[in-house]
Parts: C-alpha cells; structure tokens; sequence
C-alpha cells in the first residue's frame, strides 16, 4: 500500500482546519454580524456620556454649564450624533429580536411575533413621550 | 454535446492525500439533478474513492450535509445550477474535523447531544394502561419546531461562535433541550438548567442567527436559544430576589 | 476464549434495533447490550416513514377487525396467532412512545387522534403529521441517550455472523473510521438491519437498505422465508422514487388517469365517493392499486414521462390549510423535489418498490432457527404481512417484535457459555477475505453489476411475473455473483467503495432469494403476481416459502403451513 509516512494504521487523522482570523469577510451576513457587535462600543459611549453628565451635575451649576458648552462643540455635536444613530439602530435590533425571545399567550391564544415588536415599540414611544414631557415641561 | 457542469471536490484521505486539495470533475447537466447525485455519478463512473455520506435522498435522515459554494446545504436538496460559468465548489461541513473528503466527525455533537438530556424525565411515572398522556394541539405546538431537528449539523458548520468555540453547545443541541422544556408531558426543565445556562450554553450564543438561516427544517434554534436566554435570565433573578423560592 | 464483549449485540440502529436495546437496557440493566449500526442510528431508513402506525384505540374499532384487515390484505398468508398477538401489543407500544415523548398529531381534546388508512376498515392509524418514522425514531434515539447500558458502534459495518457449536456468537465488523476490522463477540445477535428496496431500480429506500442482515442470516444457515413477495407501493414521485403516502389518499386524495378519471373503479375496488371510504378506491391494499396501475397502462390511460409512465393524485381539493396541516412533508417534498404545489398542482406518481414481506424466518418471540440470533422488523418475517403489508402495520411491528426480540435475546443471553477459540479462526479467515477484497484490481465496476442486477430483478421479478421472466432473472444474477468487482479505492480510512462492494454481494444474495421462491411459488398471491399461473392455489400454497442458501449452487426451497386461527382463506372484498 502507499502509505503516506505520518499515517498510523487504523489511526484516525482528522484533518482539522484553523477558523481564520478573517473569517468575518468570508460572507456579507458575517461581516454584518461583526459590524452589529462593533458598533455596539457607540452604545457604551451613550452610557459613559449619560455617567459624566450625571458626575457634572453632582459637581455643581458651573461644571454643568462648561460639561454642556463642550457637549454643544461641533465636532463633540457629530460625535454624539454618530452614537444616537447607533444607540437607535441598537434599540431597533433588540426590539425586533424580543418576538423570538418571548413566546406570549393570552390564555390559549399565541400572540403573533409582529404584536409583541409592537408592543415594545409602543412602550419605547410612552417611555420617550413621558421622559420628554418632564423634560420639556420641568425644564 | 450535451451540457456539462464543472465541480471543484474537496480531497483529503489521510493515507494518500494528506494535503487536502480541489478535484475538478466534470458531470453531465441534468435539471432533474441535485448535487449528491452529481457525486454519486463520479462515484460510479470516474472516481470510486470519492467519499461522502448519503442515504435517504428526501432531506429527512440528514447524512449528506456539504458546503456547496461555502454555503452549508443538505447536497441532496440542491439542484446543480444550469449554465453555471464558475465551477461549483464542494467542500466537507465547517467547523467539524474531515475523516475523509467531504466526511466530517461528528462526535462532538452525539456527546453534546446526550449531556443535554434529550429525553422525557418525569417525577412520577404513570403506568402504560393509563393511556397516552393528555396534551392539546395548542401543547404540541409549543415545541413542535424544534422537535423538527434532523441533526444534519448545518447549523453547526453555519455558527462562527462553535467554530472558535468549540465547547460551545450548539444550536441543534440547545434547540432539542428546549423541545423537551416546552413539551407538557416533560418535567425535567430544571435538570437541564444547569448546562443550558452554563458559560458553553446557551452564554456563548452572540445571536449571529446563522443557524437559522440555514436550517433546512426551519427549527430556528436561535428562537430556542434567546428563549431559553430569557427564561435563564429571569430565573437567576428570581433567585436573587427570592433565594429559596427559586430553588 | 474469553467472555464475549456483549450480552445482546444488535445490529441496526432503526426503530426495531433501538426498541430492542431500550426493551434489554430496561428489563435487565446488567446485560451489557449494543448497537452497532452501519450508519448514526437517527440516520437509520425508519426515519422516512410518512404516514403512521396502526393501533386499535377508537371506541368503535376492535382487535379482531384490525387482526381481519390485516389478515384479508396479506392474502390469508399470515400467520394468525402472531397478527392476533401483534394487534393486542400495538396499541401498548404506541402508547409507550407517547411516554417517551413521540409527538403524535392529536385531537383538540388532547386525546390521540387517528386516521384511516388503505386496506383498514376502521381509523385507527397513529400519526404524527406525515412524518410519524421521523418522530418515532428520534424519540426512540434519545431515549436510549439515557441509558449508559446500551453501547453504539456507530458506522461500523458488519460483514459476518460467528458461528460457533451451531449457535451464533458475534459478528466480523469493519469500523468505517478506521477500517480497522474486529470480531465483536456476543452472547446473542438481534438483526434489525431493515429491507432490501435497492435490488430494485426504483425504490422508496434509502441507500443504505441493502439486505444486509439478510444475507448475513441466510449464509450463516437461516432460512428466509416468503421472498417473493415485495411491495409495490402505488405512489412514489418519478425518478427519484421519492414516498408520497397512503396518507394523501387517505385525507381525500384521487388517483386519476391521463383523462382525470378515477381509474381504480374499474378494479373492483368500488365506486368513486367525494369523500374517502374505508377499504375502497383509493383506500385499498397497495398491492392491489399497484397492479390497477399496469393494467391501466396496458390500456394506454397513463401519462408517459422521461421517468416511466405516471398517472396523478390530485390533492387540490383538500384546499392549503388540510395539506398544511397533516401533510406538510409531502408539500415540502413536491416544492423542494418536484418543483410544484399540490396545493394547485397535480402530483405525477407510479408505483415503485417500497418494503420486503419476507425477511428472516422468526417465531414470535423474534427468534430464528439458528441458537442465538433473533431478528426484528423489515428484516425479519414473522409473519404478520402475509403476501402483502397493509399501510401503517410496520411501525407497530417494529415496535412490538423489536421489544419481544430484546427481551428473548436478553433471556438467551443470561444462560448462553462463551465462545471457544473456533471464533477466533472464523474472525481470522474473515480478515483475510476483507482484505483480499479491499485490493482487488482488474474486475468490473460496482455500479455496472449494481444497475445490471437491477435491471434484471425490475424485468424479471416486477409486479407481475413469470416463468420466463424469472428464469432469465435468475440467470442473471447467477452470472453478477460470479463476476469479480474492482475497487478503485484501496485505502482504509472511510472506504465506501469497499463497504458498497460488500453491500452489492448482500443484494445479489438477496435476490437470488427473491428470484427462487418466486419462480418456486406457482400461483398468484398478494404482491406475487404469476401470469402464467394467474389464480391463487390455497390446496398448494396457504404455506410459506422458505428459502435455504446452499454455497456454489441454486437455492433450496422448502414450505411451511399457514397457521389459521380464526379466519379461515376467503375472499379479499374491497369497495363492496
């Protein structure tokens, strides 16, 4: 028989293939993937703005009114543009997973997966409205 | 002269070839044809060594999943394309280790399978002569998907997650726990617990949602994992807030 | 010799073998038991079942009715203390599976719901949508999941039965991984190792279904019994041979011809209602619809094809929701394999070989006339199918003599003694004789003798038969088995060529099997259908064939009485 030298009779030698660094660009739907997971940094970036808003406030009426002046910067105002796009595009894919998460019934009655995105939906915009009322209102 | 279809095999016997590589074949084209019975006629007539699994020939055992053009495809479910210009390109499933051509091991599934308890566990028995066990259509269609499973491991070769984790449970595995969670007549929810919501459960899952995608039976495993992400996820906060009544 | 390496050594890993090893797992956990199977045991061909599994549950269905149906659709040829014993232990069966966790389609109470079934006068067919072998088998592969008693071999192919002292101890396997080669030693063998639909060209059976564990039973010295008889089933897709089942027709589905005229009325199988009636038209026997559909070829009424003749089966009226609902697989099936929807489209079908009545000869109990090996579903013959198995009895069978055969097995394997060395010598020339094969150069293709032997068993030993036909049949294969095969593929790891040459000698055994008893049986019963002897004989033949391998030379054929309990050789009346 013509063996190759490295094998060992009635050894089994799996051919085991490396996944490669780069296997992210093999496929659009991979790529899309790595760019959801890497744009969530955007959403860590609204959480520390939200943290250093709430640590200026703590400070007092003067390191509130310079925190707000450097947020109202032109390249600061881009920034946290690119990070409200982002923290949007975030809210949106995690509350059209929620439907494949959360199986609800009313009594026997499935409620369809289109109705449970709405329902989050709905409680974003009453959440939202709510929050601007005091805002705009206690303002 | 009838049209011919260009395919590129992967080759790799650890006797004779153990620097994996691509084969060209040319087969006749035929619409009634799908891939594996392209393989099958290089089998027969050209190249006797060619090696890979099939056996049902109607998608339902699952022995003859391949990557065809990178994509995971059960190869007796896919028709050969007709005036393709580029060859198509077959190769052995992702993420497994190949025995031999396109035949991968599989091993780590079946051991992965079991540790998951794929099976009926009851606290109490009730004898045969009492009948079926009552469960309503509405019962059944709780974890009917996913008992759709046929274990043809695409979705394993589809999740970049198990290849670069390779102690990561699984689509396939977690989806037929959760049948067995979601199903009336089981009772071993909280036995399975455990290894689902471990680190190699259903933790390691990112939600890249391949398994999904290429699910011939369309089980969605990854409904089954964020389910079951959730249900773990309320669970340990049920244990925070009321230690002994989660236990 | 050492103490064997199992208790219960099974070879198969369907429905009967994994029925069989959970029966031996429960019944006595300290019999070290396996299963060694030539694919994953999920794998196994019981996964194609479409249409259900039969059990008396209904208030108004009795044992004795179900016993009758299948009595009258096996042409009176089964044995009836075994069918009597089979219906009472159906119904348990199933109800076990559904304590396993078998998805059964159910009523909107929560009860088991049953549908009705080609050949039965009553519903009483368990289903689980259209993919009941499906969900039986993996609800029985993850059951055994729990039993660290029960060893697999998986993808290990079994190539010899040992025999030592007349009693079986082991088999020869080859481990596909490796090609290592090993003798595995038992105390008692069960063969679950299914049909033999790819003798024939155009089969519902998987590749995989090569008689195997035929051919291994009847070189060892059992006979198999009532060959002959091979099942036609009426409605397979063309070219792929692809299963469309008894359970289309059996929601309302029509068989038509080129004209759209429900053929079958002109069969004596009654007249065309909207709805379906039990035992008629299209709820007839298969052996008998297979056959309506070459005399209706014989007039012209079918619709030619590139794949053969066809005629339809119109499923348009059922309307989406009913096809969605209990025939989801055979929409998938026509979308994915057909390129059309049922929904709008008519099916073309034609009839095509779909399961083997004979098998290895067993008692009840599962046990054949060697010592030591039992045998349990379509590779045994019990018999229970008689000259023709109605729709829906071989889940059940395979659930109920998979069971008996683990618990015989088990008990046999309790007072067994141990191999000698003489084992040992069988394994060693059984080595040699694998190896030689592996090498072979210069000989003909596999695939040459495969499609010449199949060629020859679909000409001569179709739905219809004679002398003639068969005699050229048998030439035939008399010439394949004598012929040398070649391998291309020399190596060890994961050879199929070497495996498929192996299998190929399986099949030509078996049909060799196939083609004596037929010639041997001169009458027509059932799916034995002899033109030249056209009527059924009950004064010569209310017997079984049974059928002896003699090396080197033709066959020896021998009978067996019929045994009748209740129901004495009548009549088979449908749609009347």
């Amino acid at each position: 028989m013509t063996s190759h030298s490295g094998y060992t009779l009635h050894h089994p030698q799996w051919l085991r293939r490396r996944v490669s660094t780069w296997w992210w660009l093999s496929r659009w739907r991979y790529f899309k993937f790595i760019l959801r997971e890497i744009t969530s940094v955007f959403v860590a970036a609204a959480v520390v703005l939200l943290l250093l808003y709430v640590a200026a406030l703590r400070r007092g009426p003067d390191a509130l009114i310079a925190f707000q002046s450097w947020l109202s910067r032109p390249p600061i105002l881009a920034a946290s543009a690119v990070v409200f796009f982002f923290t949007l595009i975030h809210s949106i894919t995690w509350f059209n997973l929620a439907p494949k998460a959360m199986k609800v019934r009313l009594g026997n009655i499935p409620v369809p997966p289109a109705l449970i995105a709405a329902g989050h939906y709905f409680a974003w915009l009453v959440i939202s409205l709510a929050l601007a009322w005091i805002i705009l209102t206690g303002g | 002269m009838p049209e011919l279809v260009n395919l590129e095999v992967f080759r790799y016997s650890p006797e004779h070839t153990p620097e994996p590589r691509f084969q060209k074949f040319q087969v006749p084209y035929n619409k009634e044809w799908v891939v594996l019975d392209a393989l099958n006629y290089i089998k027969d007539r050209t190249d006797g060594s060619l090696s890979f699994r099939w056996s049902c020939r109607m998608g339902i055992c699952g022995s003859c999943g391949v990557l065809i053009n990178g994509e995971p495809k059960l190869s007796c479910a896919t028709f050969l394309p007709s005036k393709s210009s580029k060859p198509i390109r077959i190769e052995p499933l992702r993420h497994f280790p190949v025995i031999r051509d396109l035949i991968v091991h599989i091993g780590d599934f079946m051991t992965k399978l079991k540790k998951v308890k794929p099976w009926i566990i009851r606290t109490n028995e009730s004898p045969l002569s009492e009948g079926e066990f009552l469960q309503t259509p509405d019962e059944m269609e709780r974890y009917h998907q996913f008992s759709h499973c046929i274990n043809c491991m695409l979705c394993y070769a589809a999740c970049p997650i198990y290849g670069l984790d390779p102690l990561f449970a699984g689509p396939a595995a977690i989806a037929l726990a959760q049948r067995y969670n979601n199903d009336s007549r089981d009772q071993g929810a909280a036995r399975r617990m455990p290894i689902l919501s471990s680190h190699d459960g259903i933790w390691a899952c990112t939600f890249v949602g391949e398994c999904t995608q290429v699910c011939p039976k369309h089980v969605d495993p990854a409904a089954a994992i964020q389910q079951y992400k959730l249900t773990a996820a309320l669970h340990s906060l049920k244990s925070v807030i009321a230690p002994r009544g989660a236990a | 010799m050492d103490s064997p390496a199992h208790d219960v050594l099974i070879l198969g890993g369907g429905g009967a073998g994994l029925r069989a090893a959970i029966a031996v797992a429960q019944s006595a956990p300290e019999l070290r038991v396996a299963v060694l199977s030539k694919v994953y045991p999920m794998r196994s061909h019981t996964v194609s079942a479409e249409g259900g599994a039969a059990g008396v549950v209904a208030k108004d269905d009795s044992l004795d009715e179900h016993a009758y149906d299948t009595i009258s659709g096996g042409d009176w040829l089964c044995d009836q203390d075994a069918v009597e014993s089979f219906v009472r232990a159906a119904p348990q069966e199933l109800t076990q599976l559904e304590h396993w966790g078998c998805p059964w389609s159910r009523d909107a109470s929560g009860h088991i719901a049953v549908r009705a079934f080609g050949g039965m006068r009553k519903m009483r067919t368990w289903f689980a949508a259209d993919k009941t072998g499906f969900h039986l088998l993996h609800t029985l592969f993850q059951t055994t999941l729990q039993y660290d008693s029960i060893h697999r071999y998986d993808e290990w192919f079994a190539t010899r039965l040992l025999i030592d002292d007349g009693r079986v101890q082991g088999v020869v396997a080859i481990d596909a991984s490796t090609g290592r080669i090993q003798a595995i030693t038992a105390h008692a063998v069960i063969l679950c190792t299914g049909g033999c639909g790819r003798v024939f060209p155009f089969t519902t059976n998987a590749n995989i279904k090569n008689g195997d564990g035929m051919s291994l039973a009847w070189r060892a010295g059992a006979p198999l019994k009532d060959m002959e008889f091979v099942q036609y089933h009426p409605t397979g897709l063309p070219f792929t041979g692809i299963l469309i089942t008894e359970a289309a027709r059996a929601e309302g589905g029509y068989l038509i011809n080129k004209d759209g005229y429900r053929y079958l009325q002109d069969y004596d199988l009654g007249t065309p209602q909207l709805k379906p009636v039990l035992r008629s038209m299209e709820l007839g026997p298969r052996d008998r619809l297979s056959q309506a559909f070459v005399h209706e070829q014989a007039k012209g009424r079918t619709i030619p094809s590139p794949h053969g003749d066809i005629v339809h089966l119109d499923l348009r009226h059922l309307g989406e929701d009913v096809i969605n609902a209990r025939l989801p697989f055979i929409r998938e099936l026509c979308l994915k394999y057909q390129n059309l929807d049922p929904v709008t489209e008519l099916i073309p079908v034609r009839p095509v070989v779909h399961y083997m009545m004979g098998g290895v000869h067993t008692n009840n109990e599962g046990a054949t006339p060697l010592p030591g090996l039992y045998a349990a579903g379509e590779v045994a013959c019990v018999s229970i199918n008689g000259a023709n198995r109605l729709g829906s009895n071989s889940l059940p069978e395979l659930l109920v003599f998979g069971a008996r055969a683990g618990l015989a097995a088990a008990d046999y394997a309790r007072s067994a003694h141990p191999p000698s060395d003489h084992v040992e010598a069988q394994a060693a020339d059984e080595i040699r004789r694998l190896h030689t094969l592996l090498h072979r150069k210069g000989g003909r293709r596999i695939a040459d003798i495969r499609v010449r032997m199949q060629s020859a068993m679909e000409s001569g030993a179709g739905i219809f038969r004679d002398a003639k036909t068969l005699c050229d049949a048998a030439n035939e294969i008399a010439e394949l088995q004598s012929a040398d095969v070649s391998l291309d593929d020399h190596s060890l790891t994961f050879n199929t060529e070497w495996i498929a040459a192996l299998e190929l000698s399986f099949m030509l055994d078996v049909a060799q099997a196939i083609v004596h008893s037929a010639l041997s049986r001169e009458e027509s019963r059932g799916a034995h259908q002899r033109t030249d002897f056209p009527a059924r004989d009950d004064s010569r033949y209310l017997a079984h064939t049974l059928i002896y391998h003699r090396h080197g030379d033709a066959p020896r054929v021998d009978y067996l009485p019929v045994t009748i309990t209740r129901w004495p050789p009548g009549q088979r009346v449908y749609g009347r």
